[in-house]
Formats: C-alpha cells, sequence, structure tokens
C-alpha cells in the first residue's frame, strides 16, 4: 500500500516531491493505523485516526496539550490497556499482525514496542538492575556473561555508559534528571524492541540534557522505529522525518517534517506551527 | 487578641500532652518500682512456681516468642495475599467490594468473639486442641484485617509511572507486582504486620477462651504444646493474693514491654535499612 492510496488529501503525492531523499518514502510501512477511535469511558479522545508510520525514520506526534498525542502514542504498545474504563476501535496494524485482534499477546507486544516516558521513572534499584531488569523477566539472558554484555551494550547505546560505568551497582535514583532518562532509554532497548515510542522524552530536561538525548535519537533510528511526542516545535523539526499534527482528537495533517514546518497544507497545521495557535 | 488565641491553644494543646505522658511516665515508674528487683536471670529463666521467689517467666515468655512468630507467619503471605488480590486484581467487582467491606468491620469486633471462633473452629472441629498452633491461627485471624488494610495503603503508594515503566518491558501484571510493586511497598507492609502483632502479643482474652493455660509448669516443644503467653501469666499473677506474687506480675509486665519495644525497633529497623535500599 503507498501512501498516496490514503485517503488524507496532505499525503497525496508525496513521492513526487522534489528534494526528497529517496530512502525515505522506500522506507516499509512499520505501523498502519486504519480509521483509530479510542475512548475514555463515554469520552471519545481520538477520532478516526489513519497514519503510516515508516521502518527506521523518526515520526513526531505535536499538537496542544489534550490534543491526543499521547494518548495516541500509548494506543501503539496497548499501554492504555492498563486504565480501566478505556476502549479502541479500528485497527492498528505492526508488521502486518492486528494488535488489537482477540488473542493477541500484550506482553509480546510490549517487548516489541518499548516506551520511554515523560518522567523518567527509573526503578528504585541499581543501575545495572533498572537495565538488567526487562531481560531477566523476558528470559533474554542465557548466561551471567550474557546479561553483563547486554547490559553494557545498552547502556553504550543510550550514551550513558561512559558516565555510570564505576557505579553500576550503585542505586539509579541518585543518577540527575537527563542521566535518569537515558538510563530508561537503556533499559527499554536492553530487551532490543523494533519500535521506541517516546512520550516527551526531554520536557522535564535542561537544553544540554535535551541536546544529548536528540543526539541519541538520531543515533538510534539506524535500527529502530522512533515515534516521538513533543511540545517543543524546534525539537520535532530537529530530530524527526515526518510530523503528525493532532489537534483535538483528530490527525489533521502528516507529512515529511520540512513540509509541515515550511508548507503545511492545512492552515490550522500552519497557525499551529508559527504560533498563532494552541 | 489572635496571637492570644494561638497561644491558649498551644497551652491546652501542650498540658493534654503532658498530662497524657505524665501519666504514661507514672505507671512505668511504679512498674518498675515494683518489678525490677524481681527482674533478674533467675526470673527470665525459671519456670512457673508455686513458691513466688522460685517462679520465673520463661514458659511464659517462650511461649509468647512461639505464637507470635507463627502468627507472623500465617498472617503475613495471607495478609499480603489478600491486599495484593484486593487491591490489584479485584478492585471493580462487586465481589471485591464485599470482602472489602467485611475487612473493615473485623477489624472492629472484639478479640474476644475471635477466641470463640478459634475455639470452634480451632480447637474443636479441627483438632488443633488448646495448642500454640490453634493460638497463633486465632491471632492470625485477630491481625488479618490490619495487616490487609495497611498492606493496601503500601501497596497505593507505589507510583504509577513504575508499573508502567515495568509493563511497558514486557513485564506481565504478576512480575510487575513481585519484582516492582511489592519490594516497594514492602517498608509500609512490614510495618503494618509488625504492628498488628504488637498488638496480638498483648491479647489475653482470645487465649483464654480457646484454652491456652493459666498455670503450666513448661516451656512449649513445638507448635502442638500447650502453652501460655505473657498476658496470661500476669493476669494469673496479679489474681493471687501474695505481695511477692505482685512483685512478679510487674517483672513480667517489664518483660512483656520490653518485647513489645524490641519489635518496634526491629519494625523502625527494616523499615529504615528497606528505604535505604531502595535510594542508594
Amino acid at each position: 500500500m503507498s501512501l498516496a492510496s490514503r485517503p488524507l488529501s496532505s499525503l497525496a503525492g508525496i513521492s513526487s516531491r522534489a528534494g526528497q531523499t529517496p530512502t525515505d518514502s522506500d522506507q516499509p510501512v512499520k505501523i498502519d493505523v486504519d480509521r483509530l477511535n479510542f475512548y475514555y469511558g463515554p469520552k471519545r479522545a481520538l477520532d478516526s485516526i489513519s497514519i503510516q508510520i515508516r521502518a527506521n525514520l523518526v515520526t513526531a506526534f505535536i499538537g496542544p496539550s489534550g490534543c491526543g498525542k499521547s494518548t495516541f502514542l500509548r494506543t501503539l504498545n496497548r499501554m492504555n490497556d492498563i486504565i480501566p474504563g478505556t476502549r479502541a476501535e479500528g485497527t492498528v496494524l505492526v508488521d502486518g499482525e492486528s494488535i488489537y485482534a482477540p488473542g493477541v499477546d500484550v506482553v509480546a507486544l510490549r517487548r516489541r514496542v518499548g516506551m520511554v516516558f515523560q518522567k523518567s521513572n527509573p526503578f528504585p534499584k541499581s543501575i545495572f538492575e533498572n537495565v538488567a531488569y526487562g531481560l531477566r523477566i523476558n528470559d533474554m539472558a542465557q548466561s551471567k556473561a550474557e546479561l553483563n554484555d547486554r547490559v553494557e551494550e545498552s547502556l553504550r547505546q543510550a550514551a550513558i555508559f561512559d558516565e555510570v560505568k564505576d557505579r553500576l551497582h550503585e542505586s539509579a535514583l541518585a543518577l540527575s534528571g537527563g542521566q535518569q532518562q537515558r538510563l530508561c532509554i537503556a533499559r527499554a532497548l536492553a530487551i532490543r524492541p523494533e519500535i521506541l515510542l517516546m512520550d516527551e522524552p526531554a520536557s522535564a530536561l535542561d537544553p544540554i540534557a535535551t541536546q544529548r538525548i536528540e543526539e541519541l535519537i538520531y543515533d538510534l533510528k539506524k535500527s529502530y522505529t522512533i515515534v516521538i511526542v513533543t511540545h517543543n516545535m524546534q525539537q520535532a523539526a530537529r530530530v524527526s522525518d515526518y510530523t503528525a499534527f493532532f489537534w483535538l482528537g483528530r490527525l489533521v495533517e502528516y507529512d515529511r517534517t520540512d513540509r509541515i514546518f515550511t508548507a503545511p497544507a492545512e492552515k490550522l497545521t500552519e497557525d499551529y506551527v508559527t504560533g498563532r495557535c494552541g | 487578641m489572635r496571637h492570644r488565641a494561638d497561644l491558649v491553644f498551644k497551652l491546652v494543646a501542650l498540658s493534654t500532652l503532658v498530662f497524657a505522658l505524665v501519666t504514661l511516665a507514672a505507671l512505668v515508674f511504679d512498674v518498675v518500682a515494683d518489678g525490677a528487683g524481681r527482674l533478674d536471670w533467675q526470673f527470665l529463666t525459671s519456670l512457673a512456681s508455686r513458691r513466688p521467689e522460685d517462679a520465673g517467666i520463661y514458659h511464659a515468655l517462650a511461649g509468647s516468642i512461639w505464637v507470635i512468630v507463627l502468627t507472623g507467619a500465617l498472617a503475613m503471605p495471607l495478609g499480603v495475599a489478600a491486599a495484593v488480590y484486593l487491591e490489584e486484581y479485584g478492585t471493580r467487582s462487586r465481589w471485591a467490594r464485599f470482602i472489602e467491606i467485611n475487612i473493615a468491620n473485623l477489624a472492629a469486633v472484639p478479640s474476644i468473639i475471635y477466641g470463640l471462633l478459634g475455639l470452634g473452629v480451632f480447637v474443636r472441629v479441627m483438632g488443633m486442641g488448646r495448642s500454640v498452633m490453634a493460638g497463633a491461627c486465632t491471632l492470625a485471624l485477630l491481625a488479618l484485617p490490619v495487616v490487609i488494610l495497611s498492606t493496601r495503603e503500601a501497596l497505593r503508594t507505589v507510583p504509577s509511572t513504575i508499573r508502567e515503566g515495568s509493563y511497558a518491558l514486557g513485564a506481565t501484571k504478576w512480575q510487575t507486582i513481585w519484582h516492582q510493586v511489592l519490594p516497594m511497598a514492602m517498608p509500609g507492609i512490614l510495618t503494618g504486620l509488625i504492628l498488628s502483632l504488637s498488638r496480638a502479643i498483648g491479647e489475653t482474652a482470645p487465649l483464654i477462651t480457646i484454652g491456652a493455660l493459666t498455670y503450666i509448669p513448661f516451656a512449649p516443644d513445638g507448635i502442638w504444646s500447650p502453652f501460655t503467653v505473657l498476658p496470661i501469666q500476669i493476669f494469673n499473677w496479679v489474681s493471687r493474693p501474695q505481695a511477692a506474687f505482685k512483685e512478679n506480675a510487674a517483672a513480667g509486665i517489664l518483660v512483656l514491654m520490653a518485647l513489645l519495644l524490641a519489635m518496634n525497633a526491629i519494625a523502625v529497623f527494616l523499615r529504615d535499612r528497606m528505604q535505604r535500599q531502595g535510594r542508594s
């Protein structure tokens, strides 16, 4: 299925656009969402969302608070399931498989679709144990040596190993906010997910820590499909390849990031990214 | 004017506090004055006797420790499991709400009722006899409501971000509870457990009801052994006419208080250590 076949007008003709690197639109579709509705009790939070997220790219979700972007992100690994009274309609395909079909193993899904939260949430354990936890509960390391190797590998991938290598067995809660967030990224990477969902991962961090996270996202997209929710328009412009703009539970526009920020098709998008509304 | 009202209130509050503390101190002083002279190694290591100067507290102290350790061993897994069910699994069902109301009611039931229940169920129907086991089962029932309520409180203090972090790594509900939620709640769970055991260790009525002996010349040697406990022994001595037994009773009270303080100290120690483990 090609992007152009989607009903959203803003996606039409995307492949013929000038200045586009050919690799981006050649990436296979990793997540295919079709007319997804989502409810908190009687309240509809997402209204018929359809979007195709491509592999090994960074896709940013932007929009004002309460527009549904975090809710939508959390439907992609069924994290909303743990909130009582929620309900999803429509289809979400990951690698062509429906994740809301009856009988889907949610635990296995979350192994493939990792998540980093807005507020860093290290477990009150040592740095090592934080990263080892996912490996242990999923039986992913057959020996002590393998466990050590994979913890180190994950910490290196998250660009935090050099800062913590001498205190792996000290509490993770003693780390700074930025370090804690990178530790949470390392923790998510340890179980080798295919997709990494990031819910405003840098919103609680200072500019230097934010920059490190952004560099990290840039490195990680070689190996992972990344979806990031952000309030920060500059951040979306800096880190993402595609941007989706949400407004009142609807997906208003989804396009290459440079298009969204320089020549959006919708008036609402233009008003939002230029700061005239929201 | 407002300042004066403030000052008056402060003084009233302070004086009630002082009054309570002075009363307590007077009681403790009275007991110490009566019993301290009697409290020695012989008293701690001797069994009950008809002669007050030969009598000791060993059998009752041993009985109390046997009963309370067994009570804890029974009440903790049952209470924690019940609390985990109510808090994590059954929170929204009508059935869980029904259980919840009953547990709150059970916490207010007089202890002698538990004694009657223990006599009927454990001693007679289940054939445990007047054993340490029957006493511990009865006291465990008594302690359970408090253990369940305090465990639920402790589970509720675990932030949802920790649960989400665990679920996001592909943990099952049980793995999340076992590896993250329970360890974080453990200081609160232990505090509740030890406080409820502190209440249970001072209980006399339910144990007399199930037939714990008021005079027993030996210490228990197993969970099926007959037994007595400190409060029953103290009660027994107080009711004797001889003055020397009154001294014994005072000394017994000191032993019971020391045991209670030791248990509370353990609770504080465990809580602090676990909280520090979480942080460092």
